[in-house]
């Protein structure tokens, strides 16, 4: 029998793999995006057993409102890395230090 | 073990494996490729838990158009990948340390002691997932939808403009000016003699 302990469990370790994602690929912007979507794939997993499991379908549709967001986002954010790349020639996030104070 | 449990237990050395994969691999288009992996595979969970719409718009919109979007990108980009990857020998000991240490402590939380929840009864009514959700979303979530559509605008707008280039220079046709050409723009009518034989 799955319990909801089995998903979240699950979860837990999804997110914990994409934070060690960022820090291992912390200098590739792209794969930096990828480990937040990989993140967000980890709660929407959490939402949706929870909502199963308790019976409340309000769960999905903040699932469905979080999907629409990372979609948006995922999008912004390769329009800035496109706009970096053509300006700069590269992705790397250590060169980005024009701002620093 | 029942056919569900291992169901599960397949699905999910699937999605760590990716999730593991991308993380590690040096190649930008195999980590997008990993995660599309394990945005199928986690499909396949959440329809495991009934949730078959957000399953299904998992595949059409992630690994449809997202995923796409990314390898898109990462093939447009001629990055120097072995630069990318200084220091990951370095950061590799830190890294796992702490996802290691965030996984140890968010799995005594959700662990079996205290969210040892049976799966609850296969819903009996003949309203599907799909139509719940809708009924949910139009009703008393429709203000938020409404949000939710204005947001993908922004994003829409914002990524346009960001990516718009204007280069001066180029030859490029105006259709506004071809639409409004007249007659009188384009011949002229000479009056000339006969030529004589």
């Amino acid at each position: 029998m799955i319990t909801l302990s089995h998903y979240l469990v699950l979860g837990a370790i999804l997110f914990s793999l994409s934070v060690a994602g960022v820090f291992l690929n912390r200098k590739n912007a792209i794969v930096l995006l990828m480990c937040v979507e990989l993140m967000l794939l980890a709660v929407n997993m959490n939402f949706i057993a929870f909502s199963h499991y308790s019976g409340d379908p309000a769960g999905q549709v903040f699932v469905f409102f979080i999907l629409t967001v990372a979609a948006a986002e995922a999008a912004i954010g390769l329009a800035i890395l496109v706009l970096l790349f053509r300006n700069r020639r590269t992705i790397n996030v250590q060169d980005l230090d024009e701002m620093k104070g | 073990m029942s056919f569900q449990l291992a169901m599960f237990y397949i699905f999910s050395a699937i999605l760590v494996g990716a999730a593991a994969a991308m993380i590690t691999v040096r190649n930008p288009v195999h980590a997008a490729l990993c995660l599309v992996l394990a945005f199928f595979t986690s499909a396949a969970l959440w329809i495991m838990m009934e949730a078959e719409f957000l399953g299904i718009v998992l595949v059409l919109v992630y690994v449809g158009a997202v995923m796409v979007l990314f390898l898109f990108v990462v093939m447009m980009l001629d990055v120097n990948i072995a630069r990318l990857r200084e220091g990951f020998i370095r950061f590799l000991p830190v890294g796992a340390l702490v996802a290691a240490a965030m996984a140890v402590v968010m799995i005594m939380v959700v662990g079996a002691r205290h969210f040892r929840i049976e799966p609850p009864a296969p819903a009996a009514t003949d309203v599907g997932n799909t139509e719940m959700l809708g009924r949910l979303i139009y009703t008393e979530y429709v203000y938020p939808f409404e949000l939710a559509a204005v947001i993908l605008l922004v994003a829409i707008v914002a990524a346009i403009t960001l990516t718009l280039r204007r280069r001066p220079g180029t030859r490029h046709i105006d259709p506004a000016e071809q639409v409004k050409v007249k007659r009188e723009d384009r011949i002229r009518i000479v009056k000339m003699e006969a030529e004589k034989k």
